[in-house]
């Protein structure tokens, strides 16, 4: 067997990672390391920011400079490496709780200075390293720990959210659909400003026993049926769009000035940095 | 057999994801919780079990035929 090219990118004496049989996890991260390769970003000049939750743990087992921060907080960390270093490509690894919940005020502050990031959400619907509490993204009705009965509170979009507070790449995809997810990433690396890709993920010990989803694999199954691309999203009479479908691809591409670019300009106006 | 299937052992978790997406039923978990090459001369290397498998622990390899 050939020694397959994305496995420089992991620290190999970390593997096996820790996340349950089946997890989505380790898929998203395989993305991200295989959009990483695809982009040509050496592992010198890649930071990897993580937050805090399974999700972040992936920040853990990937061979680049790597922080792993304060719950929520990623954003604000990663925002302080750009300033620091505009040269760097810093990729930001949250979860959905992580990055909606705890750290929401930074995630809409960080779309609207537009920082040059590229941060993707690992979305399970749920808190899973804590024990299967509801999140912000646990959908309406679904069963956590901490809604037995059902989840009361209205789920947030996180790809809408990213779009109203001023992300210039905004995309959605699922562990099901690899391949799609990796060129979603590999496109929030070449926009200079914030990108927000949503890469949904199956968490089969907390959500998806909770919910009676049934095996990994049907997790996946279940993604593959109920996915629908944006560009056949857009044609769907709005009662097909009922039930648990869900839009995938890229939503929303925008250029405005990044927050390097800006802070530059400001450095200019009083009078330049002494070099 | 038109590839070869390897399996990184102490990677597998037995979660199945491999064996539900393979189209000609090749693998099979075991009773140790592993992943098996049951019918490894079906398999046609279409890679669904490497593409997915969240632990990186099967790869399939098409061989180039003489």
């Amino acid at each position: 067997m050939v020694e397959r090219s994305y496995e420089k990118y992991f620290r190999q004496n970390r593997l096996p990672h820790l996340w349950c049989p089946g997890c989505g996890n380790g898929i998203a991260m395989k993305a991200i390391v295989q959009a990483i390769e695809k982009k040509g970003l050496s592992q010198d000049n890649t930071v990897i920011v993580s937050g805090i939750g399974c999700s972040s743990r992936a920040s853990g087992y990937m061979d680049f400079d790597t922080l792993h921060t304060a719950h929520g907080r990623a954003i604000p960390f990663a925002t302080g490496i750009k300033l620091a270093n505009p040269d760097l490509n810093v990729v930001v690894i949250t979860g959905d709780g992580d990055c909606t919940a705890i750290g929401g005020n930074h995630f809409i502050h960080g779309c609207r200075r537009n920082v040059d990031l590229t941060v993707v959400l690992f979305n399970n619907n749920i808190y899973g390293m804590t024990g299967g509490q509801a999140s912000p993204m646990t959908p309406l009705g679904k069963k956590a720990t901490t809604a037995p009965y059902g989840s009361v509170d209205r789920p947030f979009d996180a790809c809408k959210l990213a779009e109203a507070a001023g992300a210039t790449y905004v995309a959605r995809s699922t562990a099901y659909h690899v391949q799609h997810l990796v060129n979603m990433i590999a496109g929030g690396f070449d926009n200079k400003g914030f990108s927000f890709i949503e890469a949904l993920v199956q968490c089969p010990t907390s959500y998806g026993r909770k919910n009676k989803m049934g095996s990994p694999a049907d997790m996946m199954k279940w993604m593959r049926d109920n996915a629908v691309m944006k560009a056949a999203w857009d044609k769907l009479p709005d009662e097909q769009k009922a039930g648990e479908k869900f839009p995938i691809g890229l939503f929303y591409r925008d250029t405005a000035m990044d927050y390097d670019t800006a802070y530059d300009q400001v450095i200019e106006r009083a009078g330049g940095a002494a070099k | 057999m038109k590839s070869e299937i390897s399996i990184k052992m102490e990677r597998c978790k037995g979660c199945g994801i491999c064996v539900a997406f393979c189209p000609k039923a090749v693998l099979a978990v075991d009773e140790l919780g592993k992943v098996q090459v049951v019918h490894g001369d079906a398999c046609i290397g279409c890679g669904q079990c490497e593409l997915r498998c969240p632990d990186y622990a099967i790869f399939v390899d098409r061989i180039k035929e003489a």
